[in-house]
């Protein structure tokens, strides 16, 4: 916001300094020196950055060469392994948030219940899964499972195990061994979703509360079933105040993903991390997978926008311009700021 | 339509009803009045079984309220049976409660949409008819937010009747509404009785009451104190306390 040249002044109602016309004088607007001083220094400390972040080079082992080796950096970035990695990476942040979006449902209408037996069992389930840190769930998937449970046995044979007996061709489909089945991919994808499930109950369940009683007793009184009320009039109101966190949570999981690196993951973190094992340009890899989480994010971050926005409709009178119609409103207002009407106008907010 | 014999209720250990026996005859306009936390409201949200009752009996056109009568038990009725009962009563709220994530046009179909499962070109037409009927008819595609609360109002009780209700609810319409929108929805509620849908009204509009309603019911302390014909209760009020509300309110 700076100052604006010239502007008429406010109509004054009995000006004092009797002679002249008040609407005619000049209007010396309010110094801001501080701010100047402030934008000096971030101008400063800009240059600096851009200086050591493009320019500057430093001699490694003999050899001078750029500070961050943007030339090595784009030799990865979309290097056919690296690509991989970003695959991986995008896959388990889809298929974690989506069944933990889902898993989140079913815990938050769980807890809600009048039933103790309900509620009690996602309260537990809550306090499981925010009770540990995350990592050492998906350390428990990977190796535990198969330690635990080496034979994993599916349908009759688990509650019955008289029929596998009888049923030898059932036993010998279902059966399976608990190393091949569980993967790394599949213990990771697990261990998040089912981590990420107990998040969002409690932001699911703080959407659902949020919605006015009134609504269900107007859908009530309409005949509408539990059911249709949730999906219909409370979930749509809900989700108001259940996307922003949940683009958090979603933006979270994007990263959190690097951790299935421990349980032999090959995600975008890993697979830099196997080239610098191999080159060791250990800091330019990480820097291409920085770029790469930065992307994503910033993808993520418009797209949040735009469901929120979705959202808003009946909640909010007028909707927030999107990014395109503020570009827009700002060249035609560039294209009228010298428009001579100005003088005629009395007074202009300061904000226009 | 209504009938009402020695009704409880009770909210853990407050005591909102203690005994209501009243009688709704088909067409009739009945008008609740009283003093707030009487047990007005209670009493009506009882009839469409948004409250459970906790003794006596309370049934709409000939069938219990949330039971079914078999041999010498009661059994509770489950939630599908619930809601088809509801469906056929209809009911408006204080506060409209309007769906404010859907468009005026989505609101009014919802009901016959979702619930009847009617088709959606027959709902729009009808619910075109009732929005024209409550002077709206400009408004379809409005949201809620974007109506005053008369209008709400308004659109509230087209909701109500797209469900084709045998009989009407109406919890306090006016009491949240700006004193000059109060009129339009007095307006669609008396052409409502004209047309002889039965009615019951919790309402402070004592001219309202003494205009359109055919009994008028004073509630106090959860008990009805008096009841009859509007303008021998509402000018002639035989029982103390009536008179003292009435002197109060008029």
């Amino acid at each position: 916001m700076t100052e604006p040249p010239h502007r008429p002044a406010p109509p004054q109602v009995g000006a004092s300094g009797g002679s002249g016309d008040p609407s005619t004088m000049k209007v010396v607007p309010v110094r801001h020196p501080w701010r100047w001083v402030a934008s000096a220094v971030i101008v400063v400390l800009l240059v600096m950055l851009v200086n050591t972040l493009l320019f500057s080079s430093v001699t490694r082992g003999g050899v001078r060469q750029g500070r961050f080796q943007w030339r090595v950096v784009g030799h990865y970035l979309f290097a056919p392994s690296v690509l991989r990695g970003v695959v991986v990476t995008l896959e388990l942040t889809v298929i974690a948030m989506v069944a933990g979006v889902l898993i989140g449902i079913i815990l938050a209408v769980m807890r809600l219940s009048p039933n103790r037996l309900l509620s009690g069992t996602a309260w537990v389930y809550i306090w499981f899964f925010r009770g540990t840190p995350v990592l050492v769930q998906l350390f428990f998937w990977y190796v535990g499972i198969s330690y635990l449970y080496p034979r994993l046995t599916f349908g009759a044979s688990i509650a019955v195990p008289h029929y596998t007996v009888h049923l030898p061709f059932w036993q010998s489909l279902f059966t399976v061994n608990a190393t091949t089945l569980v993967t790394s991919f599949l213990a990771g994808a697990l261990g998040l979703s089912l981590n990420e499930g107990a998040y969002m109950s409690e932001i699911v369940r703080a959407g659902i509360i949020s919605v006015d009683e009134g609504q269900t007793e107007a859908a009530a009184s309409l005949g509408m079933s539990k059911g249709l009320t949730l999906r219909r009039v409370v979930l749509p109101q809900a989700m108001r105040v259940i996307i922003p966190p949940t683009g958090n949570e979603t933006i979270s999981m994007l990263k959190t993903t690097s951790l299935v690196s421990v349980i032999a993951g090959v995600d975008l973190f890993q697979s830099t991390q196997n080239i610098s094992n191999t080159n060791y340009e250990i800091v330019p890899l990480l820097t291409v997978a920085s770029l790469w989480y930065l992307f994503f994010t910033s993808v993520m971050t418009i797209g949040q926008f735009y469901v929120e926005r979705h959202y808003a409709r009946g909640a909010t009178r007028a909707l927030p311009p999107t990014p395109l119609q503020r570009l827009r409103a700002g060249l035609r207002h560039q294209r009228v700021r010298p428009a001579p009407a100005l003088t005629e106008v009395p007074w202009v907010a300061p904000h226009d | 339509m209504v009938e009402a014999r020695n009704v409880h209720k009770a909210f853990g250990r407050l005591e909102v009803l203690k005994g209501i026996d009243m009688i709704v005859r088909r067409g009739q306009v009945l008008c609740l009045i009283g003093p707030s936390g009487s047990g007005k409201s209670t009493f009506l949200r009882c009839i469409n079984h948004l409250e459970k009752i906790d003794g006596g009996q309370l049934s709409v056109d000939g069938e219990l309220v949330g039971y079914r009568q078999q041999g010498k038990s009661l059994y509770e009725l489950k939630d599908n049976e619930v809601c088809r009962k509801r469906a056929e009563i209809g009911m408006v709220f204080q506060r409209f409660n309007l769906f404010p994530h859907m468009s005026v046009l989505d609101n009014i179909t919802s009901g016959p949409m979702w619930v009847k499962r009617a088709s959606g070109g027959p709902s729009k037409d009808r619910a075109r008819q009732l929005l024209d009927r409550v002077g709206l008819a400009d408004k379809v595609d409005a949201y809620p937010n974007q109506l005053s609360g008369g209008q709400q109002q308004r659109v509230a009780i087209a909701r109500a009747l797209a469900m084709d209700p045998k009989l009407m609810l109406f919890d306090e319409p006016t009491s949240a509404l700006d004193p000059e929108l109060v009129g339009d929805v007095l307006d669609v509620m008396r052409s409502l009785a004209e047309d002889g849908m039965t009615m019951i009204v919790v309402t402070h509009e004592i001219g309202f009451a003494r205009e359109v309603g055919d009994t008028v019911v004073f509630m106090d302390g959860g008990v009805v104190v008096e009841q009859g014909d509007p303008v021998q209760v509402l000018t002639d009020p035989q029982h103390e306390r009536t008179q003292s509300f009435l002197a109060k309110v008029l």
